[in-house]
């Protein structure tokens, strides 16, 4: 019998925790109290005063707009990639046992494992040596390559849990292939491809790295922000568009964990 | 087949072999399991083969052409110039600075990261447990860029810090370490002091989650064994719970210092203006338009990981992911 469970934690080991979680959490907090600050000029703290009209000024702002809407363009076309190439990479290694079966989940994963300036730099390498000029599209080549991953670790965890009987019982009863992918397979990993969906588009929508070695002179919401930070023009709009980032990135996380918090390895854990 | 008589015959025990195309892929399908693997493969596979290995090979291509340093164009013709470039004691510098970071950082994440980890692992459970779980893959999952505008905040000479510090009367402190050389600087924002905090906020969750579900495998009976048996908790921690941890501590820091070394961001907001390898690869490919010596730079994270993840493989470290 394990007797584990009802042990006292000790003291020192609740305050480091607890110091380590304060460690995480604090600066995205402290990003929601620029955002209402008075102080135009310098990061001043504590804030001289406290206003709401940052919000309205950004609003107005068509730099802002048209950065968000190439984000969101961009986020959901590779996404719909990402799921699609995700998937069938993730079928295919969870049901049979192949000859470079390694290599294929190595190749999947690679892109990620590897630091993001070498896929930036190598992608910008191929399109020097090979004259494509940079547009919309080649930001999704190298968003679409990245956001593969999340997408097929969800996949795999969700596949090696759904049972291959299932499938046999269904093509048994008369379906064909395509019945049983549509009624037995796909409600079956529906959630888990949501929940990697979701985590690809927060991962695109975020990127920033590969993205400056792909984009030319186009701004995603991130190298806009990038710009902020290196020559700050207005300070309280970046803060405001730092807020609303936040809060737009919190709410797919938020949802792919509840999709998948029962069993599944979980969502996020591949970033 | 469609008339209303045939709806009350008794099916065949064998189905007829299926019509329209739909049915004779699926049959293909059923019968050759192979052509269906390969068809599901075949457009992934293709991806990031052609995607992404070719423009591995691309960087690699390029990093053995050279620049012409009259022209600005690039020779792409083969030859080791651009390597000979790469192994000037200005480079050297940079490569030994970017990899000295990776490591302190690294070791500083394991030492803030393993109270969280352990706490998770141990002594949360049910809510709690998924409480600290959301509370790690929260600010991993929150932009990177906000994370690192954050601390530029924190890290002002107006800002936060330094008015935390002189309210406890301790700016002496804060002024005594930037007055150092090397980690200090103007104010923490322009120190090399903040970019290794920041790098080690940054990277943290990386660290905590493939720890803790080290330290879930180990199973608690051992460390009362350990205790049972007379060992203090501090021989307990470093002769059972850190050798057992230690594949999970190693697979964490695959992830600090492949992202140390090849991060730009970072240094280049928080930082002094000496260059990190990731700096060094965006300013050659940019401003200086010397792909050539970007992608040679570029080869060394990737050779430096390579041994990295060749020793950790040795470590049992992939076990642990």
């Amino acid at each position: 019998m394990r007797s584990d469970r009802n042990q006292k934690t000790p003291l020192g080991l609740k305050i480091a925790a607890g110091l380590g979680l304060i460690f995480l959490h604090a600066p995205i907090l402290l990003i929601f109290v620029y955002a209402f600050t008075t102080e135009e000029k310098s990061y001043q703290w504590p804030p001289p005063g406290l206003t709401t009209q940052w919000f309205a000024v950004t609003w107005n702002r068509p730099d802002v707009w048209e950065a968000l809407s190439l984000s969101v363009r961009v986020a959901a076309i590779s996404t719909a990639i990402a799921v699609v190439l995700g998937t069938l990479c993730a079928a295919a290694v969870s049901r049979s046992k192949f000859f470079g079966r390694e290599t294929v989940s190595l190749l999947v994963i690679l892109p990620i494992a590897l630091p993001g300036i070498i896929t930036g730099i190598a992608l910008r390498s191929a399109f020097a040596l090979t004259d494509i000029p940079f547009s919309f599209w080649t930001i999704i080549l190298g968003h679409a390559t990245f956001c593969v991953v999340v997408v097929y670790n969800n996949a795999v965890a969700r596949f090696r849990r759904t049972s291959g009987s299932m499938i046999e019982a269904s093509m048994d009863l008369g379906a064909d292939g395509f019945q049983t992918f549509r009624y037995v397979v796909l409600p079956n990993i529906a959630t888990a491809l949501l929940a990697g969906g979701m985590l690809a588009f927060a991962l695109s929508f975020d990127e920033v790295i590969v993205t400056t070695f792909t984009a030319g002179q186009q701004q995603t919401l991130p190298i806009w922000m990038l710009e902020e930070l290196i020559r700050p023009r207005q300070r309280p709009v970046t803060n405001v568009v730092a807020m609303v980032v936040v809060l737009v990135t919190l709410l797919p996380i938020l949802l792919a964990y509840y999709l998948t918090r029962d069993g599944d390895q979980i969502a996020g854990s591949g970033k | 087949m469609s008339t209303a008589a045939n709806q009350y015959r008794a099916a065949p025990a064998i189905l007829p072999a299926a019509s329209g195309i739909r049915g004779v892929l699926s049959d293909a399908f059923w019968r050759k399991p192979k052509l269906l693997l390969f068809l599901m493969l075949l457009p992934p596979v293709l991806w990031l083969g052609v995607v992404y290995i070719g423009s591995l090979f691309a960087l690699l291509l390029q990093s053995f052409f050279s620049i012409d340093e009259y022209s600005g164009l690039i020779k792409r013709e083969f030859t080791l110039k651009t390597y000979g470039d790469l192994l000037q004691a200005a480079n050297l510098d940079i490569i030994l600075r970017t990899v000295t970071m990776a490591a302190a950082v690294t070791l500083a994440s394991i030492v803030v990261a393993f109270p969280i980890a352990y706490y998770a692992a141990r002594y949360a459970r049910g809510r709690w447990k998924a409480l600290f779980y959301l509370a790690v893959m929260l600010p991993l999952w929150s932009s990177y860029l906000v994370k690192v505008y954050a601390w530029k905040l924190i890290l002002a000479k107006e800002g936060i810090l330094t008015w935390l510090f002189s309210k406890l009367n301790l700016l002496w402190l804060l002024d005594g370490w930037l007055s150092l050389p090397i980690v200090g600087g103007n104010s923490l924002s322009v120190s090399f002091t903040g970019t290794f905090i920041v790098f080690v906020y940054v990277w943290l969750p990386f660290m905590i989650l493939p720890m803790q579900a080290a330290l879930e495998r180990v199973p608690g009976n051992l460390i009362e064994a350990s205790s049972d048996l007379g060992a203090s908790p501090r021989q307990t921690f470093w002769n059972v719970l850190l050798p057992l941890a230690l594949p999970g501590i190693v697979a964490g820091s695959i992830f600090t210092f492949s992202l140390t070394l090849g991060d730009y961001i970072i240094p280049q907001i928080i930082g002094t203006s000496r260059l990190f390898i990731g700096q060094a690869v965006y300013s050659q490919q940019g401003t200086a338009g010397n792909i050539p010596l970007a992608a040679a730079f570029a080869v060394v994270p990737i050779v430096i990981m390579g041994l990295y993840l060749w020793m950790a493989k040795r470590m049992g470290a992939f076990d642990a992911l």
